[in-house]
């Protein structure tokens, strides 16, 4: 079957679905975004997030068929969306995130040495992103994508979470390496730099 | 396979009666897991996500419609005051993800032993509204849903549209046995809601029987013991040695199995302490608020 909806932004039809097919199968096999990750496909682990009509979930356990219509943030798009939402998240026109520079997609923080160049030319990362490399909360990175969605929600419903407040958010997301804590600093951190004011 | 989208309730009951092994699919939280371990291949997949009102809840007088697909997250957020237990339960369930998806509609068909709303509407008192468009709306009382391990009193033909909870008139809580706080299938869980408006007190055990259950004779012996101590207007501490036999019939109304996540004897031993545990936070609320509304006469 088609199934037609939005990711990051921009309206894709993916063809040949088969009717059993989760989306996330579909973002990452038929569409070429392999930023969500597949490491459980039960729900467990939350490497597979993605933001659907906004609401943070997990893309194996929906099927493709359900998406119809709807609206799909991936990891890929995070930068952009951030971004929009940072300037007042106008709809459409030149916002969102095209198929071709998501599937280039490639961190470019300011630590990063692969700063040139690029597919993209949104070059900047989203500040959770850039937060989780500063932090150090990246190890092996198969849990940072679905980490990044779920934190990036947390801060944009609640701005200035507890500690509880930020392990609740990301109790569905697993970490097999960091032990959590430079999660959390990230999180924090990207919390502070949030409400600092504008220039500083 | 193929993939079902009514855009409506009645096209949806249309779907079903045609297609009878057709399986409806909501959050999916339960159904997809099934698919992608190739547990289940189902002929037609039943989408329920355009259905609008699924996910709608009204608050009435005396009851609250909740939608078979209203998210846990919705009931945590929005019915904390009218349905504490079913709030508190819905809140144990997995993960944020989880609980966006997932709802009671789905816990309800799964019917499994361990779902975690199933004690919170044991022991509300609920009602089921199923529909079928041979034979239109039926009303199952919650005591008749759960028939066998993973079986509910559902017909082929029909779907759950809504479950009626009495709003509370009482304190209510839940408490769940697991390894850790997310993610965590209930070694065994208990609610209890008091219900001071007809001097009665209902529970509900979950995963401690092969379907979910009330622990009838220790609801009857506690009610009992309430009216006749003058409990439920003088609001003293309950007796340890009432709550203890409360606590060991709760324990007796299980029907456990060993396996992986618990033996039967710790599982019986732990809805003890939980249903004691419970009884005392919830008489403690109900003397807080019965204690308030005096000072205010
Ligand atoms: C990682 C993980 C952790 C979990 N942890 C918990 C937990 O802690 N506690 C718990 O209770 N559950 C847990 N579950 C199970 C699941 O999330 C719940 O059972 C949930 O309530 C299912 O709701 P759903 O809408 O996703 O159901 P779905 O998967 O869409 O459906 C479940 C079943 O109900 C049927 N169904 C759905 N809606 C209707 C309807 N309107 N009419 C008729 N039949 C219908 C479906 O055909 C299917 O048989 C967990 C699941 C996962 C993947
Ligand atoms: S792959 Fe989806 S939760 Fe693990
Ligand atoms: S960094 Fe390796 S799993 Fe989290």
């Amino acid at each position: 079957m088609r199934v037609n909806f939005t990711v990051n932004g921009r309206k894709q039809e993916a063809d040949d679905v088969w009717e059993g097919e989760s989306l996330l199968y579909v973002l990452r096999e038929r569409m070429g975004l392999p930023g969500s990750k597949n490491a459980c496909e039960q729900g467990e682990c939350g490497s597979c997030t993605v933001r659907l009509d906004g609401v943070p979930v997990c893309s194996c356990l929906v099927a493709a068929g359900q998406v119809e219509g709807r609206e799909v943030v991936t990891v890929e798009g995070l930068a952009d969306f951030a971004k929009n939402r940072s300037c007042g998240g106008h709809e459409g026109g030149a916002c969102g995130t095209s198929l071709q520079e998501a599937q280039g997609w490639s961190a470019k923080g300011t630590d990063s040495q692969t700063g040139e160049g690029g597919i993209s030319p949104h070059a900047t990362l989203a500040p959770i992103q850039q937060a989780f490399i500063d932090a150090g909360a990246v190890q092996c990175g198969f849990c940072t994508p679905g980490l990044l969605v779920a934190s990036d929600e947390l801060l944009e419903r609640n701005p200035n979470p507890s500690d509880a407040d930020i392990r609740e958010a990301l109790s569905g997301n697993l970490c097999r390496c960091t032990g959590y804590e430079k999660i959390m600093d990230a999180v924090r951190l990207a919390a502070a730099r949030q409400s600092e004011p504008e220039g500083v | 396979m193929d993939f079902l989208r009514p855009a409506s309730w009645e096209e949806a009951l249309a779907a079903k009666a045609e297609h009878p092994t057709a399986v409806p699919i909501a959050g999916g939280t339960d159904v997809m897991v099934e698919i992608n371990f190739d547990h289940r291949r189902p002929e037609y997949l039943l989408d329920l996500n355009r259905i609008g009102d699924l996910g709608e809840w009204e608050v009435g007088e005396k009851t609250v419609r909740l939608g078979a697909s209203v998210p846990y997250t919705k009931i945590m957020e929005h019915l904390r005051g009218e349905l504490p237990g079913l709030a508190l339960a819905s809140h144990t369930v997995a993960s944020p993800q989880i609980r966006n998806r997932g709802g009671v509609g789905g816990n309800l068909g799964t019917a499994s032993p361990a779902g975690d709303a199933h004690p919170a509407l044991l022991s509300s008192g609920c009602e089921v509204e199923v529909e079928s468009a041979a034979r239109g709306v039926r009303m199952i009382p919650i005591d008749e849903f759960y028939l066998g391990v993973k079986r509910n009193a559902l017909q082929a033909d029909e779907l759950i549209r809504a479950v009626h909870l009495p709003k509370a008139d009482g304190p209510q809580q839940f408490s769940k046995v697991g390894t850790r706080n997310a993610m965590v299938i209930a070694v065994c869980a208990f609610g209890i809601a008091l219900h001071p408006e007809t001097r009665t007190v209902r529970t509900g055990i979950g995963s401690a029987a092969p379907t979910p259950v009330r622990a009838k004779e220790a609801e009857a012996f506690l009610a009992a013991a309430l009216e006749e101590g003058g409990f439920w207007e003088n609001g003293k501490i309950i007796t340890p040695s009432v709550a203890k036999q409360f606590a060991d019939l709760c324990s007796a109304a299980c029907n456990p199995i060993d396996d992986v996540r618990g033996t039967a004897s710790y599982r019986r031993h732990a809805v003890g302490i939980m249903a004691r545990r419970t009884l005392g936070w919830a008489w403690e609320s109900y003397r807080g608020q019965s204690a308030r509304t005096e000072g205010v006469a």
